[in-house]
């Protein structure tokens, strides 16, 4: 390995030491903790309602509604806005609390500042979402095993690694957007906003149009198709699904290109607090 | 000087927008301590921010020791940066916060671990170091900005206002620790608005109105430039004001003799300074008059800010 490959392996591994102090500081993590909590609440709190018989429970239907709750809610809310929360600090927050400059006066190449933020923050967002996935699937599977339908439960649990693997995927994905949005814009909610809607809007949108989506790419992945019905059919993309070897990559490149993106625009950022 | 060895501004200028940060700086800043005087909005920070890289020029290239601000992973090796901001990272202690900013420059635990404690110590933070920077005092979080800034051992430190915050005891620490860094040949650019205190610790100024460098080296050459135009006040206390009066009424380079206020001594305006200080020595060599004291009245950075920008000089 080369020097220079070592020398940017030791900075970004100092410059995450440094991000996941801030990330994980009880003030900061909080609000992510109770984001991913939220899942674990649903299906935690189902399986043990149904635990004290305080619910009825055939399990048939359970992995359905976990694809859906998966699919609206956690990925669409729940890693949205931590992806928020998360990367348009990476550089926004930092702006706005005027200590960006420390980073700047390091003697760190600025596109190597980037892609430690960026993967500081992929950790942050993965370890508090995966594991929240994880945790909420692995629940429901344990609680399948306890009802009429228990024979599922063995099947199911091939699937954790998948919903675990979208969940990274969705990170890595709306990690790299808010990342670059937060360098681009001095307000970067609106634009946040103008990400959500679309990706809310994405099911009106031609097939074609549905491609410049994270959504859309996700969805293809996931295991079990949701049989949307009833106002459920306003967030069933119909578009046919990208195969997953397609996907998963796809996703993946994706990010590096807006990451790419980030690391060529940061070489023009000035630290002028005073006017931002 | 050769441009590998000093600060180099050629034919900068930097706009904000409309509005005009610095212009035309050109500018050769060697070893030792420089201060940049001026107004609010002179252009002070815009130069030391252009010198670091935090803002880029408009127009010229700035060097630093021979590499260009846009280089950081090579500039920041070799220099330091306290700026005005009184912001840090959040959750971080004093010794967190200077130890984890080492660990940027990919030194080992041991390494940054060691020059942490020592940057502590030159800015007597260490008993303090484990609390977190938020409950720090102001003074406390100057000198904490300090330690990071000279804690990788830079050859060039740039200190924006640092004596902002510190009590007399710690601006006095503080000004040894400037001397001390720029005996150990640092360039140390410091930018102040405490006249008196910039007279003590420079070794050059570099004086800025309205974006423009209006003056540029040691008080005393800076001041030489200025004789035509103001005469240099010398304060003379002898045995016989009357009669050295007299005599230098006669001089064509004497522009002004005056009585000082407590009435011990004269104050003398003239254009050639050389030229007075041999008829005084004549005098006193004659036995015409005996010299208590002699000493120039209006040589420093104050009276120099004064006739050059104007205004105040003590909050500049």
């Amino acid at each position: 390995m080369s020097p220079a490959v070592r020398l940017w392996g030791a900075q970004i591994l100092a410059i995450g030491r440094l991000e996941l102090k801030k990330n994980f500081s009880f003030r900061r993590a909080l609000p992510l903790y109770l984001l991913a909590a939220l899942p674990l609440g649903i299906f935690g709190g189902h399986a043990i309602g149904y635990a004290r018989g305080w619910t009825s429970c055939h399990g048939t239907e359970d992995l359905t509604v976990f694809a859906g709750v998966f699919q609206l809610f956690v990925l669409r809310l729940v890693v949205f806005f931590g992806c928020v929360a998360i990367f348009l600090n990476s550089f926004r927050g930092e702006v706005a609390q005027k200590s960006l400059h420390y980073y700047f006066l390091a003697p760190v190449r600025r596109d190597v500042l980037v892609v430690g933020k960026y993967l500081a923050g992929l950790l942050t967002a993965s370890c508090i979402f995966g594991a929240s996935v994880a945790l909420s699937y692995g629940i429901l599977c344990l609680h399948l095993a306890a009802t009429p339908s228990a024979g599922l439960a063995g099947p199911a649990w091939h699937d954790l690694g998948t919903y675990t693997g979208i969940t990274l995927l969705a990170c890595a994905g709306y990690g790299a957007v808010f990342l670059l949005l937060g360098m681009l814009f001095r307000n970067p909610i609106v634009p946040a906003i103008t990400v959500l809607v679309w990706e809310s809007l994405i099911v009106f949108v031609p097939p074609l149009l549905k491609k410049i989506s994270i959504i859309f790419y996700l969805e293809s992945l996931c295991p079990v198709r949701v049989p949307f019905s009833g106002t459920g059919k306003l967030f069933a993309i119909t578009a046919n699904p990208t195969p997953a070897y397609l996907a998963a990559p796809g996703m993946v490149l994706l990010a590096v290109a807006i990451v790419t993106v980030a690391a060529v625009r940061i070489h023009r950022m000035e630290i002028r607090y005073g006017t931002e | 000087m050769n441009g590998a060895d000093g600060i180099v501004f050629e034919d900068v200028s930097k706009f904000y927008g409309n509005v005009l940060g610095v212009n035309r700086v050109r500018l050769s800043i060697p070893p030792g301590i420089t201060t940049l005087v001026g107004p609010n909005g002179s252009g002070k920070t815009t130069l030391m921010n252009l010198m670091t890289g935090l803002v880029q020029p408009s127009r010229g290239s700035v060097r630093v020791l021979g590499i260009p601000p846009s280089d950081p992973e090579r500039l920041f090796k070799v220099a330091g940066y306290c700026t005005q901001f009184d912001a840090f990272p959040r959750g971080l202690t004093g010794y967190e916060f200077i130890y984890l900013y080492l660990r940027l420059h990919a030194m080992t635990h041991a390494r940054a671990a060691e020059l942490t404690a020592r940057a502590l110590e030159r800015v007597t933070m260490t008993a303090a170091a484990g609390q977190r920077i938020a409950s720090y005092s102001k003074g406390m979080r100057q000198r904490i900005k300090l330690a990071q800034a000279i804690a990788h051992q830079p050859s060039v430190l740039v200190l924006d206002e640092p004596l902002n915050g510190l009590d007399p005891m710690a601006r006095a620490e503080a000004i040894a620790l400037f001397r001390a860094l720029a005996g150990e040949g640092l360039h140390v650019i410091i930018s102040s608005h405490i006249l008196h205190e910039v007279d003590q610790i420079s070794d050059q100024v570099v004086m800025l109105s309205n974006g423009y460098v209006v003056a540029e080296g040691q008080i005393q050459a800076v001041r030489g430039e200025m004789h035509q135009e103001h005469p240099l006040q010398i304060l003379v206390r002898c045995s016989q004001p009357g009669l050295l009066a007299a005599s230098l009424f006669a001089q064509d380079h004497v522009a002004e003799v005056r009585m000082h206020h407590d009435r011990g001594g004269l104050l003398v305006g003239t254009r050639d300074p050389e030229r007075f200080y041999e008829l005084l020595g004549k005098m006193v060599l004659e036995g015409a008059i005996h010299l208590e004291s002699v000493a120039p009245a209006d040589e420093d950075v104050h009276s120099v800010y004064e006739y050059l920008i104007g205004g105040g000089g003590g909050a500049a």
